[in-house]
């Protein structure tokens, strides 16, 4: 899959609103199959999808969708790809089998066969019983299905999904994340997943684009990325002094440190050397290793290493 | 069985060539409306003076008491001038939701994400409401033509006056779309369709008592392009062929009325958007 070409090229893309550098010369492929566009708050995923929409002008740069310019073929774009937004969006005053046809007439799909594909998605997104309701009735879990079912019902080659689970209860965010697997690994979908959710980008995808503060940190397969270039550890720890002075400490010594609950905190230890390394730095701080376990590295150490060291 | 496995089929028949999805956004918006039944009251309401000018071409041609009634061109204008209280309210009925309605349901970055562009957004929107427009004015203005040629049993009035055909087709295009496109604009600046129809009234209303203001003031009717019914009955006589109601030309008032239609391009073109960037 790595050697097919990209569905996806951003060539030193800047976005800036106002003053703000919403994307500072991004340049990034994406590969084909399920791509996770991850990043916290504000680092830039959002303008990324709408600029590719055409909805946003970059500054500079030029960015390429299925082979295609965005500058010069957006239609031809639009027509070939799916985009559920982040935000409550749909067309007032119609029952969801309606809205869903009426999106798939709008991408050129005749009427007869629009009524029909829309039927099917709204069975397929799990909507099926509720589809001559009126949208507006609908809850938010069921808001974010429609989203998916107008992005689907012309059977885009890509979608672009901003926050899909946004909103959804436990069961119904499981729900949504198995067919968002199920489309990129069963129906052939090519998708950008766009989160800061890291389980649901692990779930479903197989390449990530890691984003911060506008950038691209970090791009690739999960699987290379996760590649220990040294050792994870779980570590629990009591300490005289503050868990943060001993994370300063390990941290001044060139591992990657991050507390997951009060006093037990993931180490990746760059290089050999390993436990052994840890137990000398903890001796050097006065602090007593209650447990180590060596551990399988997440992709939330590729995102806290991608954005920790910048 | 989980309800994905019910299946997703890729889709393999033809698609249209893009260009006619505001076709789909009209012909959509059209069958919204007329499947309610207080807008199809105003639009049978909006008709009545046309069965009233009916009759009064039947009888101006059927009854020698009644031959003073018969029709002269100036009938037609006067036609057109009585529909526009129909005009303001099918525009303020159809037109003040059709964007502002998008808006709040945050609907016009699912539009904008198909192929389809911004023009084609707004003209499929222009499309619904200038269809109900002229379905008060043109039509009943070019049937009146026709009734009153059958009543007659003869050509010779619409022969004589050839020119109500294109006349009655002009004024009824200007009308409407001037009506169509300020209230598009209008409704793209707000997210309650309520506040748009208030609007809309108050730049129709408002300019009216403006040009009366100053018309009481200056004791002449030379400031009238300051209203726009007053801009749109101005034009309409010229077109006609008859005597302008007010001292400002004719071309001034045709001048506003573009620069209106102008404004509201303008407007149209800064509002509708995919995503909007509060900087």
């Amino acid at each position: 899959m790595a050697d097919m070409a990209p569905v996806v090229t951003l060539d030193h893309v800047t976005v800036t609103y106002a003053s703000n550098a919403a994307l500072r010369d991004v340049s990034v492929a994406f590969a084909p199959g399920a791509v996770g566009l991850l990043g916290p708050n504000g680092a830039g995923k959002s303008t990324m999808l709408k600029a590719l929409l055409g909805f946003i002008v970059p500054d500079q740069g030029r960015m390429h969708v299925l082979d295609k310019d965005v500058a010069t073929s957006p239609l031809e774009i639009r027509a070939r790809i799916g985009y559920m937004p982040e935000s409550d969006a749909h067309i007032p005053g119609m029952n969801a089998v309606s809205f869903v046809a009426y999106c798939g007439e709008l991408c050129g799909l005749p009427r007869a066969d629009a009524m029909q594909r829309a039927h099917e998605v709204l069975y397929y997104v799990g909507l099926g019983e509720a589809r001559y309701r009126n949208i507006e009735t609908y809850s938010t879990g069921m808001k974010q299905r429609i989203k998916l079912a107008q992005a689907l019902v012309h059977d885009p080659d890509l979608l672009f999904l901003d926050e899909p689970t946004n909103g959804m209860d436990p069961k119904g965010r499981d729900e949504m994340l198995e067919l968002v697997r199920d489309l990129a690994h069963r129906k052939g979908v090519n998708l950008i997943l766009s989160s800061h959710l890291l389980p649901d980008v692990e779930y479903t995808c197989d390449h990530v684009v890691v984003m911060d503060k506008g950038t691209v940190a970090v791009a690739g397969p999960i699987a290379a990325l996760k590649q220990p270039r040294g050792q994870v550890y779980e570590l629990r720890v009591k300490t005289a002094d503050s868990l943060e002075a001993f994370v300063a400490h390990l941290q001044s010594a060139g591992l990657e440190c991050h507390a997951t609950e009060d006093d037990v905190m993931r180490v990746f230890v760059p290089g050999d050397g390993g436990a052994r390394r840890v137990f000398g730095l903890a001796v050097e701080a006065g602090v007593q290793v209650r447990h180590l376990r060596p551990s399988v590295p997440t992709l939330e150490d590729v995102f806290a290493h991608a954005v920790g060291e910048r | 069985m989980p309800i994905h496995d019910q299946g997703y089929r890729r889709y393999g028949g033809d698609k249209v060539p893009h260009g006619r999805a505001w076709i789909v956004i009209a012909s959509s918006g059209i069958r919204t409306f007329v499947t309610k039944r207080a807008f199809l009251g105003l639009l049978l309401l909006s008709w009545m003076p046309f069965f009233v000018r009916a009759v009064q071409i039947y009888a101006s041609a059927n009854l020698p008491q009644a031959a003073f009634l018969a029709l002269t061109p100036e009938t037609f204008r006067q036609f057109l001038e009585q529909q526009s209280i129909f005009v303001f309210f099918v525009t303020v009925y159809v037109g003040s939701g059709l964007i502002a309605n998008d808006r709040r349901a945050n609907a016009l970055q699912i539009y904008l994400s198909k192929p389809l562009g911004r023009a084609e957004y707004v003209l499929g929107k222009l499309a619904v409401l200038m269809s109900f427009l002229l379905l008060v004015t043109w039509i009943p203005g070019l049937l009146l033509l026709i009734v009153q040629a059958v009543f007659a049993g003869s050509f010779a009035f619409v022969v004589d006056n050839i020119y109500l055909f294109p006349a009655i087709t002009l004024v009824s295009f200007i009308v409407t779309a001037t009506a169509a496109a300020s209230m598009l604009a209008l409704s793209s600046l707000s997210n309650s369709s309520r506040y748009v129809g208030i609007l809309y009234a108050a730049l129709i209303f408002f300019s009216q008592a403006l040009f009366n203001v100053l018309r009481f003031v200056t004791g002449g009717s030379t400031i009238a392009w300051v209203s726009v019914e007053a801009n749109l009955q101005q034009v309409g006589r010229a077109i006609f062929r008859q005597p302008l109601l007010y001292e400002t030309p004719w071309f001034v008032s045709m001048l506003m009325i573009v620069g209106l239609i102008a404004v509201s391009g303008f407007v149209l073109e800064r509002r509708v958007r995919g995503v909007e960037i509060v900087a």
